[in-house]
């Protein structure tokens, strides 16, 4: 199922640090949303907000709301653990577990959730994982081996796999093509395009192409200098901001002027 | 190269080297002065006929209760220690507030500062009496165990006492090197375990547990290494007897060790004697040598693969 993410003043710390500041946004269900800007203005540390991932860093903070479908991440009360088996996220450099079998680690969060599951019931949802991440194909003859045996790109797809195996409602990437070769970027990138069916999809870019290939809304941050906080400078359609942008910065970053 | 350095470099392996001379010295010591009372006949000997090795038809049946005495008495401590070192290594790598887990650490070191005759001390005038009601309970519910049978101490002088105190002994060793191990679990693995939205027990048996298997078990054998070496501080908790028993309740079946077994009988021994004694010397010290040596070849192992991925996927 997918929902809509609805961000109001939100402002993140890191201690008495000041990292992002008075970020609102809505970010509708079943689209993709790119997070674009130059290094260090905040993207991760905004996404990370968004399930509740910045607060595994000691002295990182948020003030605002996050509300999910009208829920708010922050009410007291509510469990990050949860949070995160709600929104998924696929990070920057595959990570999936090294010592655990490629089936093992697509059923590494779903074993979290449900202990008993009848063995059919697995390797259906390892092969519909799997499909769903483009990759079935490719190892379907090898589950028990070791995950850590794929190549980069087959990596960030299994740990795709491992993140819709406990069915999300929110997809968040960063920078998930950042590390890999060209034919395994458009192999993630045609994989988002088919997610989008059933999630709401957030993700961090460096690669300009790239949001514009995969998203149909675009966010893009600024800081003002270093030490400043980060902030969301326009958020619009992917089409607008790329070529008619209303901010004299905006144009400015996506036609190659700075960053 | 500056000459400040090449005295520097001469010095360093001039040590090292100094450290293989000593170590093939002691080695060799330990052969030479074993040999006789290894090949001797001990039934028809009359220099082992009376005193400590009164009694035994060859070195191999007198050193043999004393192995098992060593290893039965090391692996008590290790069964006792090793869980609560992994657990206080792991509540100061992911659980304790930083402030704490500092000083936490440092308490552990300090523990490994602390002189054996300290715990024996300790061992004698706390422990003994703080674990006869145990000693009853253990015996009492779980007396059909060979471990827990027999006529139960009134005294606390048994086996379990001398493996509690050892148990203490070894703990630092474990954790400090199971805490570092921890430290360095990748934060790529951690944070793929969180994000699944597991809780932070969950993340540990998903990402450092896994990371960390090998450096738990050198960690322990380190510590069992540790603890065949402290045997000694047992000899003061105990009244100890050359046999093979499993009873650790018992005042009269507590296995005797190596260790505690020389220093008792060394003054009161001849020349044949003291020689029968230093080679069951000889024989913890294989023992202790190969049990370091698996633990190293396992740390330099996985530490030398860890390296090898690292380089691997740059
Ligand atoms: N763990 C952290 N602790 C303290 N400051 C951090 C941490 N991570 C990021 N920051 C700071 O927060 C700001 C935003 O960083 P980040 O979100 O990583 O930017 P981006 O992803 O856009 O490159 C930077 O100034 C960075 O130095
Ligand atoms: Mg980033």
């Amino acid at each position: 199922m997918s929902k809509r993410i609805n961000v109001r003043d939100l402002d993140v710390y890191y201690s008495d640090f000041l990292a992002v500041e008075g970020v609102s946004m809505t970010i509708e269900p079943r689209t993709v949303t790119a997070f674009i800007g130059p290094s260090g203005c905040g993207k991760s540390t905004f996404l990370r907000t968004l399930n509740r991932m910045h607060e595994v860093i000691p002295g990182a903070r948020v003030r605002g709301e996050v509300l999910i479908d009208g829920d708010n991440l922050y009410a007291p009360g509510v469990d990050p653990v949860l949070v995160r088996r709600q929104v998924g996220m696929v990070f920057q450099r595959a990570n999936p577990f090294p010592t655990m079998s490629i089936r093992d680690n697509v059923l590494a969060g779903v074993k979290l959730n449900s202990r008993r599951m009848p063995k059919s019931d697995q390797d259906s949802l390892v092969e519909r994982s799997l499909r769903g991440a483009n990759l079935w194909n490719e190892v379907k003859d090898r589950l028990q081996l070791p995950g850590s045996g794929l190549s980069g790109g087959q990596q960030q797809r299994l740990c795709i796999a491992r993140a819709i195996a406990v069915s999300p409602d929110v997809l968040l990437m960063d920078e998930p093509c950042s590390a890999l070769d060209p034919i395994s970027t458009l192999a993630i990138e045609d994989l988002i395009e088919e997610l989008k069916q059933d999630y709401t999809i957030v993700i961090v870019t460096h690669n300009m192409q790239q949001a514009t290939r995969v998203s149909d809304k675009t966010a893009f941050f600024n800081i003002a200098g270093s030490g400043k906080p980060g902030r969301l400078i326009e958020y619009d359609d992917t089409a607008t901001i790329f070529t008619k942008p209303s901010v004299q910065a905006t144009e400015d970053y996506v036609s190659g002027r700075f960053g | 190269m500056r000459p400040s350095d090449r005295i520097f470099r001469v010095l360093s392996t001039g040590s090292a080297g100094l450290i293989m001379v000593i170590l093939a010295g002691v080695a060799l010591f330990l052969i030479i002065k074993a040999g006789p009372a290894i090949v001797a006949n001990w039934s028809a000997n009359p220099d082992l006929a009376g005193g400590t090795t009164h009694g035994y038809t060859s070195f191999w049946s007198y050193v043999g209760p004393l192995v098992w005495g060593t290893l039965f008495s090391s692996l008590i401590a290790l069964v006792l220690g090793a869980p609560v070192a992994i657990g206080i290594a792991l509540f100061i790598s992911h659980y304790a507030p930083r402030r704490l887990a500092g000083v936490l650490g440092y308490l552990v070191d300090l523990l490994a500062a602390v002189p054996s005759v300290v715990f024996g001390l300790w061992g004698i005038f706390v422990i003994r009496p703080f674990i006869i009601p145990f000693q009853d309970w253990l015996n009492h519910y779980l007396g059909w165990i060979p471990l827990f049978s027999g006529q139960v101490s009134q005294t606390g002088s048994t086996m379990l006492a001398g493996g509690l105190v050892l148990a203490v002994m070894i703990l630092p060793i474990i954790t400090s090197i199971s805490r570092e191990i921890f430290l360095q679990t990748p934060k790529l693995h951690e944070e793929a375990a969180l994000a699944l939205g597991s809780t932070r027990w969950e993340m540990v048996k998903l990402a450092v547990f896994p990371y960390a298997r090998s450096g738990i078990l050198s960690a322990t054998l380190l510590g069992l290494g540790r603890a065949l070496g402290e045997t000694m501080a047992i000899a003061m908790i105990i009244s100890p007897a050359l046999l093979f028993s499993v009873r650790i309740l018992t005042d009269t079946g507590n296995s005797q060790t190596i260790a505690a077994n020389a220093a008792l009988n060394f003054p009161e021994s001849n020349p044949l004697q003291r020689d029968a004694l230093i080679a069951t010397g000889l024989a913890l010290f294989v023992i202790s040598f190969g049990v370091n040596f698996i633990a190293r070849w396992i740390i330099s192992r996985t530490g030398g693969s860890r390296r090898l991925r690292k380089a691997g996927s740059r």
